[in-house]
Formats: C-alpha cells, sequence, structure tokens
C-alpha cells in the first residue's frame, strides 16, 4: 500500500508539472490558435541551456536557473517574431506543420550539440529526496511542485487582475476588435509564445534535474497532448487539472500493471487511453468552450 | 466625381443643431483624399475625398453595400486604401496599423457586437484602457513598486465616470455576454469611450434598437460630442435620427461620394433622392416630381 500511495504522491507532483507545460501550451493556442507540436523542445532546450550554464561555465544553481529563463524568454521571442509572424493569415495546417518542423529541427539540433546521451545535472540539493508524511520524494519534486503552484497562481492573477492579461484574453477573443482598441496583436503574440517558453523551461530543469537531460525529455510534449485535450485546449485551469488527472493517472496504471496485470509499459499508454474514451463522451474536454452556433 | 454641392461655404455655425464645439472655424481633424478601396475585382470605393472638422457630428449614410463601413474601416485602419491618402490630425496614417491609429486617438465600434462575451461589463471597459497604461510587462509585475497600482486606481475613476454617463451601474459587475441587446451596445460604446479618442467611429450604433433605446443612443451621441468634445463619425439607417443629430452628412452610393453638406441640403439633393428611392428618371431636372409621381 505504501507503493500505491507513494505513487499517487509521485503523480501528483508529475501531474503538477504536465500541468504546468499544458499550461504554456494553452497560453499560446488561447492567443494564435496555434497548436504548438515543438512544446515538448522548449523543455528540451530550457533544461540544455540550464545544465550547459551549470556544468560548462560552473555557475551556481541560483544563478544559472534564472539566465536559463530570461534566455527562453528572448528565445521564445525570437522564433514568434522570425518563423511564425510570417505565418499569420496562413492556413492552420501549414502553421502546424511548421511547429512539427521546428520539433524536428530542435531535436536534431540538441542532439548535435550535447550529445545522445542522458547527462545528470550536478547536485543541486544537500539532499536527493526527502520525508514526506513518511514517503521518499525528491527534494526537486518537492521544490517543484511549489514553484509549479507558484506559476499557476501567477497564471490566475495575471489572466484575472492584470491589464496585460486583459488585453491577452481581448486578444484571444477576438483580434480585429483588439486592435480597435489600441492593443498590439503582434505584441501579444511574442509575449505569449516568450512567457510560454520560459514556463516550459521551468518544467524541463525540473525533470532534468531528476532524470538527466536527454532527448527523452520533448516526450513530456506528447504527454501534455492528452492533459491539454482532457481539460479542453482553451482553458487554463483545464489544463491544470488535465496535467494532474495524467499524472496520478499514469502512476495508477502503471500500479495495477505492475501488481495484478503485467501488460507492460502502461505507464505510457494508460493516458492516452483515458482520452479516446474522455473525448467520446465530451468532445470539447472537460472544461473547453463548445462552439455553438446560432442560425 | 463628387460633384455634389458642399456646405463649407456657409459655415457651420448657421445650421440649427450645430452646437457651440462645431462653430469655431472647420479645424480639419481628419481628412481622406482620393480614397479607393478594391478588393481583387470589386470596387468598394472610388475616389472618395472629405474632411471632417474637428468637434464636428459627421454622419455617412447610403444604400446597403454604398461602402459606409469600408470607408470607416479606412479610417480606423482595418483596411488599407488601394490608392489615396489619410490624414488624422494632418499627420499621414495610411499605412498605420489600426492599434497604432488607436493610441493616436482614433476609437470605434463595430455593427455587429463585438464585446468580450465572456468578459465582466467592467473588464470590457477596462481593455479600452490599454493603451493609457504606461506600465509594461515588466514593470506592471512589480506592481507595488512602480505605481501600477496607483495608474490603476486613476483609471478605475474614469472608468466610473464613463460607467455613470451611460447609466450602466446596474450592470458593472455582470457578464458582457449575458445583457440585453440595447445594454450591449451600451457598453460597447463605453469601452470605445474609454480609449478617450478624439474622433470616434460608430458603426450603426442604432440597429436592431427599438423607439426608446434609439432615442436614448441618440441623446447620448449628442452629449458625447458635445460635453466630451468628442468628434463623432457615424453611420446610420435611420434618417429621422441623422439628420436630427448630425452636423454634416456625406452621401455615398456605388462607393462613390454623391452628396456631402448640412442634413437639408442633402435631402434636398436630387441625386441622394434618386439613390434612396431607386427609381431610374432620365429627366434629371424635375426628380421632385418623379419622386411625388413614384409615392402615387
Amino acid at each position: 500500500m505504501t507503493l500505491f500511495f507513494q505513487l499517487l504522491v509521485n503523480g501528483l507532483i508529475v501531474g503538477a508539472l504536465y500541468g504546468v507545460v499544458a499550461m504554456s501550451f494553452v497560453l499560446i493556442y488561447k492567443a494564435s490558435r496555434i497548436v504548438n507540436f515543438a512544446q515538448g523542445e522548449f523543455l528540451l532546450i530550457g533544461a540544455w541551456t540550464c545544465w550547459w550554464l551549470l556544468t560548462s561555465w560552473q555557475l551556481p544553481f541560483w544563478l544559472g536557473f534564472p539566465i536559463t529563463l530570461v534566455f527562453m524568454l528572448i528565445f521564445g521571442v525570437v522564433l514568434q517574431v522570425v518563423v511564425l509572424r510570417p505565418m499569420i493569415g496562413e492556413p492552420i495546417i501549414s502553421v502546424i506543420m511548421v511547429t512539427i518542423g521546428l520539433s524536428i529541427v530542435f531535436q536534431a539540433a540538441m542532439k548535435w550539440m550535447f550529445g545522445v546521451f542522458a547527462k545528470p545535472f550536478p547536485p543541486i540539493f544537500a539532499h536527493a529526496t526527502m520525508d514526506v508524511f513518511g514517503l521518499q520524494v525528491q527534494t526537486v519534486y518537492v521544490v517543484s511542485l511549489g514553484i509549479s503552484i507558484l506559476i499557476m497562481a501567477g497564471f490566475g492573477w495575471f489572466f484575472k487582475y492584470s491589464r496585460l492579461g486583459l488585453a491577452m484574453r481581448a486578444t484571444a477573443f477576438d483580434q480585429q476588435v483588439a486592435q480597435s482598441l489600441g492593443i498590439s496583436v503582434r505584441q501579444m503574440f511574442a509575449m505569449s509564445w516568450a512567457i510560454s517558453a520560459m514556463v516550459s523551461a521551468v518544467a524541463g530543469v525540473t525533470v532534468g534535474v531528476v532524470n538527466g537531460v536527454s532527448s527523452a525529455l520533448s516526450f513530456f510534449g506528447i504527454k501534455v497532448f492528452p492533459a491539454v485535450i482532457l481539460g479542453g485546449l482553451d482553458s487554463v485551469i483545464g489544463a491544470v487539472v488535465g496535467g494532474l488527472i495524467v499524472g496520478v493517472l499514469e502512476n495508477v496504471a502503471h500500479y495495477l500493471d505492475s501488481q495484478w496485470l503485467n501488460w507492460g509499459n502502461m505507464y505510457e499508454i494508460a493516458p492516452f487511453y483515458v482520452l479516446i474514451a474522455i473525448l467520446m463522451v465530451k468532445p470539447y474536454g472537460l472544461f473547453g468552450t463548445k462552439d455553438i452556433e446560432r442560425v | 466625381m463628387s460633384g455634389a454641392p458642399v456646405a463649407s461655404h456657409r459655415g457651420h455655425a448657421s445650421s440649427a443643431p450645430a452646437s457651440k464645439n462645431a462653430s469655431s472655424t472647420a479645424e480639419t481633424i481628419f481628412e481622406a483624399r482620393g480614397v479607393n478601396l478594391r478588393f481583387g475585382g470589386v470596387q468598394a470605393l472610388t475616389d472618395v475625398s472629405f474632411g471632417i472638422r474637428k468637434g464636428e457630428l459627421f454622419s455617412i449614410i447610403g444604400p446597403n453595400g454604398a461602402g459606409k463601413t469600408s470607408m470607416v474601416n479606412c479610417i480606423s485602419g482595418r483596411y488599407k486604401p488601394t490608392d489615396g491618402k489619410v490624414y488624422f490630425k494632418g499627420r499621414d496614417v495610411t499605412g498605420m496599423t489600426p492599434n497604432h491609429r488607436a493610441s493616436l486617438g482614433i476609437g470605434r465600434t463595430f455593427q455587429n457586437l463585438a464585446l468580450f462575451g465572456h468578459m465582466t461589463v467592467l473588464d470590457n471597459i477596462m481593455v479600452g484602457r490599454h493603451h493609457l497604461l504606461k506600465n509594461n510587462f515588466l514593470t506592471g509585475s512589480l506592481y507595488w513598486l512602480t505605481g501600477a497600482r496607483k495608474e490603476e486606481l486613476a483609471h478605475r475613476r474614469e472608468v466610473e465616470e464613463i460607467i455613470d454617463f451611460l447609466e450602466i451601474q446596474h450592470v458593472r459587475k455582470a457578464t458582457a455576454g449575458t445583457l440585453s441587446y440595447g445594454l450591449r451596445k451600451r457598453v460597447e460604446l463605453a469601452r470605445a469611450i474609454a480609449l478617450k479618442p478624439d474622433l470616434i467611429l460608430l458603426d450603426e450604433p442604432m440597429a436592431g434598437m427599438n423607439l426608446e433605446e434609439k432615442e436614448d443612443m441618440a441623446r447620448y451621441i449628442v452629449d458625447l460630442n458635445e460635453e466630451f468634445g468628442m468628434t463623432v463619425v457615424m453611420i446610420e439607417h435611420d434618417m429621422g435620427v441623422v439628420m436630427d443629430i448630425s452636423h454634416r452628412v456625406m452621401v455615398l452610393e456605388f462607393g462613390k461620394k454623391i452628396a456631402e453638406g448640412m442634413p437639408e441640403e442633402v435631402l434636398a439633393n436630387p441625386r441622394v433622392r434618386r439613390a434612396y428611392l431607386g427609381e431610374d428618371d432620365e429627366d434629371e431636372a424635375a426628380p421632385a416630381t418623379a419622386v411625388r409621381k413614384e409615392v402615387a
């Protein structure tokens, strides 16, 4: 039974990370209607950047991590301006192909620059694991849970109370109207990519610290799909809930599998089964907006 | 192209509805020079030139498909004229984006309601304040230190004044999408006013309203013009209201300007009568009798 709780707690923590990545995915989708298949590569690039700063430059974590975030912020803006801005107004399928292309290019570039083998982060915390109610949990996971909650609260505040968040919501709702109110749609797009890249990097570094940095990190980006679609593509809260569900689900599935079923690899597959089941019942996800057409 | 009589030689002050702020001698706030707009093979606007004076209530009328909304979109920047130039406050704004023009002082409402349906009325109006906020993303995140908080409070006060002016206090916290049509139109107007524009474009502000709502809206528009001193450009189909409150009227037909002047002049213009009644009489000299014939 301890194993079950252990997995449950792990699931919640990993789920929170999924939620964070899902939120940054939803952010881009909401602002610009772009389905970003390169979300997982944001994690990868963030993690490698931080790893490189920590190992090659021997920077302490408290310095290397913020530099990584600043780099990702600039990276997001540049990516949007150079690659995606020219695609504004093009058919959505072309834009999606571009993001798939980006994902392949980044994967290859990272392998070329840092090699194909997983590389461990230098130890950051004095104790690798800590004791939470009698359960052994990775310290970095506990810290990341804190950071995740902070990011989520930040997102909530940003969209609900800040003027820029309001402007972003307005842009997501109707670009023409937003422009007529003096909102620069280009700036909003660039900002959404910047925030998205930055927040994804936080998750990337966290997972990298636990599992080591390798191209497997970008698999996170694929795991985010069930989370996002579960919650509804355009709902920030949905993304968080979806992330938590997927995180818990894969761990519970893993538990069931290892105890009784022995089918193997349920950890990876289970979320997708549930995804299919949920989409059959609620095609717009749990929190998504239904397109109602009035005649 | 536009051979209609123009009112300029008579001056403005002589007309009855022209108020104190319109009487000042014609400082042009907006000017269109030879604007052409083509969409592929469709000529939406042909060589339209006109000027809007500061403090004026200027209406654009015309039959359906005459190019009124296209003209307004050329003013707001949503369309860029294929040919010709537009000037705002003496500055060439032809190539400027809509958001840039909005920050220069051109506000607008839309023909089809374009409120942010999921947001509250207050949030909708606050979006209109966006370009007036000095704090950006980075300084805004240091909310308490950079005066972002003080700035927001000041904005809230002005927004409350706009809410009072349009009498929508009771729905302040309501979700915009749940309001009645007339109220939503008012909230949309409030949002456009929140921009503090010098020139406000109203695309059919009274479409689909009942008589009472129309009267209210007409009153708000006149107040907006006279008390707030905003220059108003309005597209409207209700001739009664247009002729009642406008200082000057421009008439478009098939993308061409056929008349411009004070309401009574425009009403008396034979070309305008023909455009509206759609009658095709070869006798141009006596349109009035033709109209009478038509009516009888």
